[in-house]
């Protein structure tokens, strides 16, 4: 297992230099270095000698990827692609546009991340798990379609109409909850309460559907019937059997998304005010600061990569057939 | 709340309250006291409830359960407000931004400062003891005469005398050992391993403010690290200023870009000296008598060299420890939590020394209760809290119940807060009133616009054609429209580049632009369509064709944005264009490509603004002054107009105090813009602000940046307002809940029943 660990990762090289890459020539695309320190710099009384001044500092006056100017080796090492890209690989992520150093953000930024991703993730799955067993339990009843149906009409919503409609409900009119904000150690709880409701109410409905699906296919299966026709209890079958034998598809959406709850959510970060990576990553690319961006990206690829890696490792745990080579 | 303390004291005697489905399918709450059935100990789960219990009756001390403080600040005097964008810069010299000078300008004491009632707006002395006046001399350097000819002053001499005994706040920079050497120098990485926060530095220290501090931070404006965004303006007046910037590069650059400490002591700047312990002197190059509104900003404010020696520490910026995230200053607070991701906290510095509150005001201000606190001791407010609100909904909700002190009025939420009177004026609506809550409103010391670039072949140069086309534009643009569509009335058309409060703008008739408008029954009526079209067939482009090739007229306007928000005023654009046949093409870009187009020239039409640095027509002027050109120059004359005898007129106006005279060449300016109309006017937008009624001294000042320290708060009203309108609503809840339990029920049964019967076969 070690072996096929190591070979994985040697995988992972290419990938995080493609995805580096990339992200690199789709930034500089649209931005350039002028722009980068005209953004930081401000809009008055900025002088083209302060944007070169601003440039020079932060490495963006070298070529992007091939400088013409240098010779040999120096051609690719003395661009800003290799000098921006290579100290990534040891995780140093250098400073912000503003001067922050990545890094201590990052580490700062994380644990409001996981405070709402963590309990989103096990009390969703937990949740979702309940009603797709409870809708598969009562199959073919008005349960049963009735789950269906308000799973449809709730996978059809946008994340955002939650947010706001959260926020508006629970409080604006009913005041059970801090509307946005967020605060350290215990007093976090009060202001994770609507974010971690509206994140598990967002996904019920795909994800109800979805191990419902999974359930329905299991409960077709011949030892399913053996199970009922030695006189089980439909309850017996149902959550000891069935829900044994689905784990590994419902294992192949879990353990890949564990290692990506550190990158915290977007919107919901940014509407509820949680400090978090999600918030983060936006605020950069409204900032148009590359070193964030590029940092982000290439975190987000290092953790879906492991991701991965678990998911296939989890495979043999639940199912000894499976072997890695 | 009472429910939940209830519940609270049940958990704390091991009395259990267990909602679920029971073995009997039934829907029951039991309540069962050292019964054991169910638990006789808390398990996980119970620490987990009571845990939650705990956090989020956190807050709810108040008899609130949304409050976002904790309890023990229910009536704490505290301000209350957010801050949309996080500051990138609190070093005063490079700190530049509104959002930033929010808290810069409440720490550090530039030598001025703005009267916080009178207007116009006014400066007086700060940290200083007077009002600096300078001296002038010549080429070589001999004092001259007051009242001397312009023509013989080469340098103007401001000596600014401090006062002495101000103290800066209690900061780690000033600690002493024993030995009375710095506490906190020479930190080793191991020194720094438990450091986080500046707050980790368990001992602090203060002194007194000196001059040097002043002059050190002068100084700092030529850093090459620092880019300070003034320092190309502040070259050209104060002497030697540009070739000190050299000279650190040349120490700087030696040391590969090294941003270690670089003690500016050591570095005399020619046009900047300490006199003595509290006074030092500026010499700038000719006359800038608008260098003392400079000395009202945190750009010329005092820092402590100990300060730099401290934050330059190897290992501090990896900590985010800097002068740029932790001011070090003698003003009335000092930031204590500065995390700009979540929350930044000022408290009051007990080391100021106390400053009166203003006796004298404006017309209507002891009226309007503005007085009341004349001649007390501030500042008012031991503490206040700005927290990262990025979204507008919960910023205008929170404001709603009480949580935050004061708030903007965004486009969404106008109609809830603002009516407006068949006259256009504006006032709360009953909702607003109701809760006591306080407009104040005031057009600010600003211009958007729409300007021609002056350098282009079809709508710039200065030929008639060209300058009637421009004149039809500019009535054909109805800015009234604008203003009442877009901005909610909230906004004055312009006449001029001058808006008002600043000296040279002029009410009524005597301050119309006759080509765009006239002064009929009182009132400024926008001259009529027809004028317009008359105009355009002067220009040769009768119905919008140029008469010799018969091709239609199309202007393309550059615009940062192009989202859908913008659609609707891009539509009305063309709209108003079309009024006299012009085909208006709209470019929307980023912001980045558009300046990149200003800066070369090509662009034909373009939407700008600009806010005052200063309450001075020189600061509006500047920006149609020939040299000052944005093409070629990177100056701020975005038009690229260039008018001889206005940039004589700007070069005489400049340097005048302000009076008859200065008026006379200021009208002179304007009607020549009028005139030529390198831009279409625009307009200057009026300021809409909400605090609540517990929020005392609210006037607002545009110009100043020191303004928290003349509010004063209520916090037992606001406690009491905040529990009044924050009163929990649980029915819904607990009605959710039982229709979804007892829609469960009839399925239990069928299920039950099913399995029953499947039993009997």
């Amino acid at each position: 297992m070690l072996a096929y660990i190591v070979r994985r990762i040697l995988y992972a090289l290419p990938i995080l230099i493609g995805v580096n890459l990339l992200t690199f020539w789709l930034f500089f695309i649209v931005n350039s270095p002028d722009e980068m320190a005209r953004m930081q710099l401000g809009q008055k009384r900025v002088t083209p000698e302060a944007i070169e001044k601003w440039k020079q500092e932060r490495g963006y006056d070298k070529a992007l990827f091939y400088n013409t100017q240098a010779e040999g080796g120096a051609a690719f090492t003395n661009t800003i692609f290799f000098e921006k890209s290579v100290r990534l690989f040891v995780f140093d992520f250098g400073s912000a546009d503003d001067g922050r150093d990545i890094g201590y953000d990052i580490r700062q930024r994380m644990m409001p991340s996981l405070a709402l991703a963590i309990p989103v993730f096990t009390v969703g799955l937990l949740v979702y798990i309940t009603f797709a067993l409870i809708i598969a339990f009562f199959r073919a009843t008005y349960v049963d379609y009735l789950g269906v149906v308000l799973a449809v009409a709730l996978m059809s919503i946008s994340t955002l109409f939650y947010i706001i409609g959260g926020q508006f409900v629970v409080s604006k009119l009913l005041h059970l909850v801090p509307i946005s904000g967020y605060d350290g150690g215990l007093a976090a709880i009060k202001f994770l309460v609507l974010p971690v409701l509206v994140g598990i109410i967002g996904g019920v409905g795909a994800s109800t559907r979805f191990y419902r699906t999974i359930f329905l296919e299991e409960m077709s299966k011949d030892y399913v019937r053996t199970a009922r026709a030695k006189g089980m209890a439909e309850r017996v079958v149902l959550f000891k059997h069935v829900l044994k034998n689905a784990m590994i598809p419902i294992l192949t959406g879990v353990v890949i998304a564990i290692p990506l709850l550190f990158m915290g959510s977007l919107i919901t970060e940014s509407f509820f005010g949680i400090p978090g990576l999600g918030s983060y990553t936006i605020d950069a690319i409204r900032a148009q600061d590359f070193g964030i961006v590029r940092s982000m990206v290439f975190l987000g690829s290092v953790l879906y990569i492991l991701g991965l890696l678990l998911t296939d490792l989890s495979y043999t745990l639940v199912d000894p057939r499976v072997r890695l080579s | 709340m009472t429910a939940l303390l209830q519940i609270l004291q049940v958990l704390n005697d091991r009395n259990w309250v267990t909602l679920g489905l029971m073995r009997k399918q039934e829907l029951w709450v039991t309540r069962q006291r050292d019964s054991g059935e169910i638990c006789n100990k808390p398990g996980i789960f119970s620490y987990s409830l009571l845990l939650l219990m705990v956090a989020l009756l956190d807050g709810c001390g108040d008899g609130t359960w949304n409050s976002p403080y904790p309890a023990n600040e229910k009536t704490s005097n505290t301000y209350y407000s957010a801050f949309e964008i996080r500051p990138k810069h609190l070093d005063p010299a490079q700190s530049y931004s509104s959002n930033e000078v929010v808290f810069t300008g409440q720490i550090y004491e530039p030598p001025l400062q703005y009267h916080y009632l009178k207007r116009p707006y006014t400066l007086e002395p700060l940290a200083a003891t007077q009002m600096p006046v300078p001296y002038f001399e010549d080429r070589d350097g001999r004092r001259l005469p007051t009242g001397v000819s312009r023509e013989k002053i080469a340098f103007s001499v401001y000596d600014i005398h401090i006062k002495p005994g101000i103290r800066y706040q209690p900061h780690p920079a000033f600690a002493k050992k024993s030995d009375g050497s710095p506490r906190y120098l020479g930190l080793t990485a191991e020194d720094l391993e438990d450091i986080n926060t500046l707050a980790d530095f368990t001992e602090t220290g203060s002194r007194e403010l000196l001059a040097e501090d002043y002059v050190y931070q002068i100084k700092r404006l030529a850093h090459p690290h620092l880019h300070s965004p003034i320092f190309g303006l502040m070259a050209e007046y104060i002497v030697g200023l540009r070739a000190y910037s050299k000279q650190l590069r040349s120490v700087v650059e030696p040391q590969g870009g090294q941003q270690g400490f670089l003690d500016l002591r050591k570095y005399p700047l020619a046009g900047v000296e300490v006199l003595d312990r509290y006074t030092y002197r500026v010499k700038l190059i000719g006359e800038y008598p608008q260098f003392v509104y400079w000395l009202a900003m945190p750009f010329f404010g005092p820092i402590p060299v100990e300060a730099d020696a401290f934050y330059s520490q190897p290992g501090m910026k990896k900590k985010n420890i800097t002068l740029d995230w932790y001011p070090v200053g003698t003003g009335p607070y000092m930031l204590t939590v500065n995390n700009p991701n979540r929350q930044m906290v000022m408290e009051r510095n007990p080391n100021f020394r106390g400053e009166p509150y203003p006796s004298e005001g404006d017309v209507g201000d002891r009226e309007n209760g503005l007085l009341a606190d004349a001649g007390r001791t501030m500042p008012f407010i031991d503490r206040m809290v700005f927290s990262l609100e990025k979204e507008t909904i919960p910023t205008w909700n929170k404001f709603l119940q009480g949580y935050y002190d004061a708030s903007g009025i965004g486009s969404d939420s106008f109609d809830q807060a603002i009516q407006l009177s068949g006259q256009g004026e504006a006032a709360l609506t009953d909702t607003m009133r109701e809760r006591g809550i306080k407009l104040v409103t005031s057009v600010a010391a600003s211009t958007y616009y729409m300007g021609f670039n002056m350098r282009d072949l079809v709508v710039g140069g200065d030929s008639e054609r060209a300058r009637k086309l421009r004149r039809a534009i500019s009535i054909a643009v109805d800015y009234e429209e604008y203003i009442s569509i877009f901005l909610n009335d909230r906004g004055v058309p312009a006449q001029g580049p001058i808006p008002p409060g600043i000296f040279g703008y002029q009410r009524g008739e005597a301050g119309v632009n006759p080509y765009v408008y006239q002064w009929k029954n009182d009132e400024l009526q926008r001259r009529p369509i027809s004028e317009a079209k008359q105009l355009m067939v002067e220009a040769g482009y009768p119905s919008g064709r140029d008469a010799k090739s018969g091709k239609p007229l199309i202007v393309h306007l550059d615009t940062p944005g192009g989202g859908p928000d913008d659609k609707a005023r891009f539509d009305w654009l063309r709209k108003q264009f079309a009024k006299i046949d012009i085909q208006l093409d709209v470019r929307a870009t980023d912001y980045n490509r558009f300046q990149e187009k200003m800066i070369k020239g090509t662009a034909q039409l373009f939407q700008w603004g600009w806010n005052a640095d200063y309450p001075d027509p020189e600061n509006f002027l500047f920006l149609l002054y020939g040299p000052n050109a944005k093409a070629g120059k990177n100056g701020e004359n975005a038009a690229n107009y260039q008018n001889s005898e206005f940039d004589r007129l700007f070069g005489e106006m400049k340097s005048m105090p302000n009076g008859p005279e200065r008026l006379a060449i200021i009208q002179r300016m304007l009607e020549i813009t009028q005139r030529d109309a390198p831009w279409i006017w625009g307009l200057h937008p009026k300021r809409f602000s909400l605090f609540h009624g517990w929020v005392h001294n609210v006037k607002q000042n545009d110009m100043a940046n020191n303004t928290l320290k003349y509010k004063r708060i209520d916090p037992l009203q606001r406690a009491k307002r905040r529990v009044e309108w924050n009163q929990p609503v649980l029915w819904p809840v607990v009605l959710t809940l039982v229709i979804f339990f007892a829609a469960m029920i009839p399925a239990i049964s069928t299920y039950r029943r099913k399995q029953r019967a499947k039993g009997t076969t």
